[in-house]
């Protein structure tokens, strides 16, 4: 007998106490917990991302470029790495833009990424990234010490079933990786107290697109 | 015979600066877990979804394994099964040989520390290295993990800051925690960047899509599941969730009930293998190891049901006194008391089942409302059993008390000869030691003397 064979007859040598009739959908999953959220979801989400450290900011479509270009001087950051498919009308200006497919030695060698991303999370701050337009694969967001990532408000939904819900869709039908990112890299190892800044970007800027 | 709970905790709770660093710590994490839960108004309901979800998959785990193992390698994966730590050591060690890597990264794991991958990878001549900042500090200072979600809760700052001193070559380094947390990207940034094989573990296991799930803070995770060309990612068979769906309810209830935050920093999510983003090769080791003993168990199958937030350890007095290392598992607090005796046997772990007082906090922070309580009472019993079954002395002492109890005349005739026995020892109407193999009950408490006269006594010769 294979390992394979010997566990799965453990398990069911396990669970001989189970009725043989019972489908695994018998067993009831109440599920009365918040689906939406009242309230201004933009609003939210600049609160609660805010409260990991991330600095945000809400801007017009038309003043994108040039506001993420001061956010990048104002941090002191010349080269910066970005997905390939990013529109003309984001490209911030006085800056290096490096689009082409980087390997991790570079990427370690930048000052840091800019990207859009797949949805954003009110209720709790956070950031999804699923490897969809204007993102870029993964070591993108994560190499770089420094992560500006732009979220257009039609873009944050007020839950995490919310996004889960659109999130299980993108994995069924592609496959791809998923990151949550909910503020800068941070550890609560020393004294359990959170401290910002361990392996991933240890800075996290946001710009929230709204309409003017 | 073998040290036992009682024993370790006694060396534990005359370590001051440890008693210092626990209550500081757990402390603060019940008041930030206090804060992020309370402000839900739905945090019951979520709960209840959370212990119906794994009871599912626990009732029906046998479909849930098939269906993962298909979309796993539907996914580009490749999945290999484990019976026991040994078997899955073997597999990790053979599936890192032929890369010919000689250092893995690794992510937190609490299911590798359980197998002691770690030693049968070094014993194999491979260099494991881990990159969550505690799981390095504990590897550096060569100690073992005494808390689930942080490690190094034991040590404070200054203490981390001398062995980093030590190991970094940093005379100047301060024990300010940022300069501590870079002080260890510096140290492990070079290891990402080059290291070709990563070991992970998983918080869940998604068997509809194959996916993987592992939910983390310091982007170590991100960078081990990321970079290397090679992931090997070793479940325990209790980890998976029927759909992507059920995420909603568990990326919820984990990271206010452990780190007491709204959503941890990071979470990633995996399925197979992405052409062009991340690992080409991916493993998959699904891990008995005992885990089944457990599932047989109607009372003690629930414990399964755990996802590892630590939020029992932090309100548990016993553990807030003795910390983790007096439990002698990977898995400490009342979450280990329960689980460790059973993957293990009580006949190597029957200590833990008593190492509390059943004052019922930990079932009442339990994200998935596991009844440590109940299956502590269960396991204890099953503990007596064992021992009495083995150990001649405790029998022979419970069917004197019982045939001395079971008549009057007997019973008085007891109390007299117990009044002369006990005059050697008595002081100021107490019994403070006793001797020999009766020393257990007065380790931690006195024991009052038996009365001059009795109240039936004292009724008679009125």
């Amino acid at each position: 007998m294979t390992a394979r064979d010997v566990i799965l007859a453990r398990v069911a040598e396990g669970l001989r106490d189970v009725p043989t009739g019972e489908l695994a959908d018998d067993i009831d999953v109440p599920r009365d917990y918040f689906r939406t959220v009242e309230g201004d979801a933009v609003e939210r989400f600049i609160e609660r991302i805010s409260a990991y450290k991330t600095t945000v900011k809400r801007v017009a479509p038309a003043d994108l470029a040039q506001r993420s270009a001061e956010q990048l001087r104002s941090r002191g950051l010349g080269r910066i790495a970005i997905p390939p498919d990013l529109p003309d009308e984001w490209l911030p200006s006085g800056v290096k833009l490096l689009s082409s497919a980087l390997d991790v030695q570079a990427l370690d060698a930048v000052d840091g990424a800019l990207t859009g991303c797949a949805l954003a999370i009110a209720e709790t701050g956070t950031i999804v990234l699923d490897g969809g337009a204007r993102q870029g694969r993964r070591a993108l967001s994560l190499v770089p010490d420094y992560h500006l990532c732009i979220v257009d408000e039609q873009q944050i939904v007020g839950t995490v079933p919310e996004a889960i819900d659109l999130i299980a869709a993108s994995v069924r039908r592609m496959l791809r990786p998923v990151t949550f990112i909910s503020g800068p890299s941070a550890t609560s190892d020393i004294e359990l107290a959170r401290v910002e800044g361990v392996h991933g970007p240890r800075t996290l800027d946001v710009l929230v697109v709204s309409p003017a | 015979m073998k040290s036992g709970f009682p024993e370790r905790a006694h060396v534990a709770l005359r370590d001051m600066q440890l008693r210092r660093n626990l209550a500081l710590a757990t402390t603060t994490i019940r008041g930030k877990r206090a804060a992020v839960t309370g402000e839900r108004g739905d945090w019951e309901e979520l709960r209840v979804a959370g212990a119906a979800i794994k009871r599912r998959v626990l009732r029906h785990l046998e479909d849930y394994l098939l269906q993962f193992e298909s979309s796993v390698q539907r996914a580009g994966g490749s999945v290999h099964w484990a019976r026991d730590a040994q078997e899955a050591n073997e597999i990790v060690v053979q599936l890192v040989r032929r890369t010919g890597a000689s250092e893995v990264v690794k992510v937190k794991s609490l299911t590798t520390d359980e197998i002691g991958l770690n030693d049968a990878l070094t014993a194999a001549g491979i260099r494991p290295i881990e990159t969550d900042l505690a799981e390095l500090i504990c590897q550096l200072a060569d100690e073992r993990p005494s808390h689930i979600l942080v490690p190094a809760i034991h040590k404070n700052r200054v203490e981390i800051r001398d062995l980093f001193r030590r190991e970094f070559g940093l005379p100047d380094l301060t024990e300010e925690p940022t300069e501590l947390a870079g002080a260890a990207r510096a140290y492990l940034r070079e290891k990402f960047l080059s290291t070709a094989v990563a070991v992970s573990g998983a918080n869940f296991a998604v068997a509809e899509s194959g996916s993987i799930c592992v939910v983390e803070s310091e982007g170590n995770g991100r960078f081990c599941t990321t970079l290397p060309e090679t992931l090997i990612t070793i479940v325990g068979i209790e980890k998976l969730v029927p759909t992507l769906n059920d995420l909603e309810v568990f990326l919820q209830l984990l990271p206010r009930s452990s780190t007491g935050e709204r959503m941890n920093p990071y979470t990633s999510l995996w399925t197979g293998v992405a052409p062009g983003d991340g690992p080409q090769e991916f493993h998959v080791v699904l891990l008995d190891n005992g885990r089944t003993n457990v599932l047989a168990d109607e009372v003690g199958r629930q414990t399964l049901a755990c996802i590892r937030c630590s939020a029992c350890l932090n309100v548990c007095p016993v553990y807030e006194r003795t910390g983790g290392h007096a439990y002698g598992s990977v898995y400490p607090g009342p979450i280990g008391a329960i689980l460790t005796p059973q993957l293990v046997g009580t006949a190597e772990a029957g200590s833990l089942p008593f190492a509390s007082s059943l004052c019922g906090a930990c079932a009442e922070v339990c994200p998935v409302k596991i009844d440590i309580p109940q299956v502590l009472v269960h396991l204890r019993g099953r503990a007596i059993r064992e021992r009495t079954a083995a150990g001649a002395g405790e029998r022979m002492m419970m069917s004197a008390a019982g045939w001395a109890l079971a008549g009057e005349r007997r019973f008085r005739w007891a109390r007299r000869v117990g009044r002369l026995v006990q005059r050697p020892f008595v002081r100021e109407n107490k019994i403070e030691r006793l001797p020999g193999g009766l020393s257990g009950w007065t380790m931690t408490r006195d024991l009052p003397a038996m009365p001059r006269r009795s109240f039936r006594e004292w009724w008679n010769g009125r």
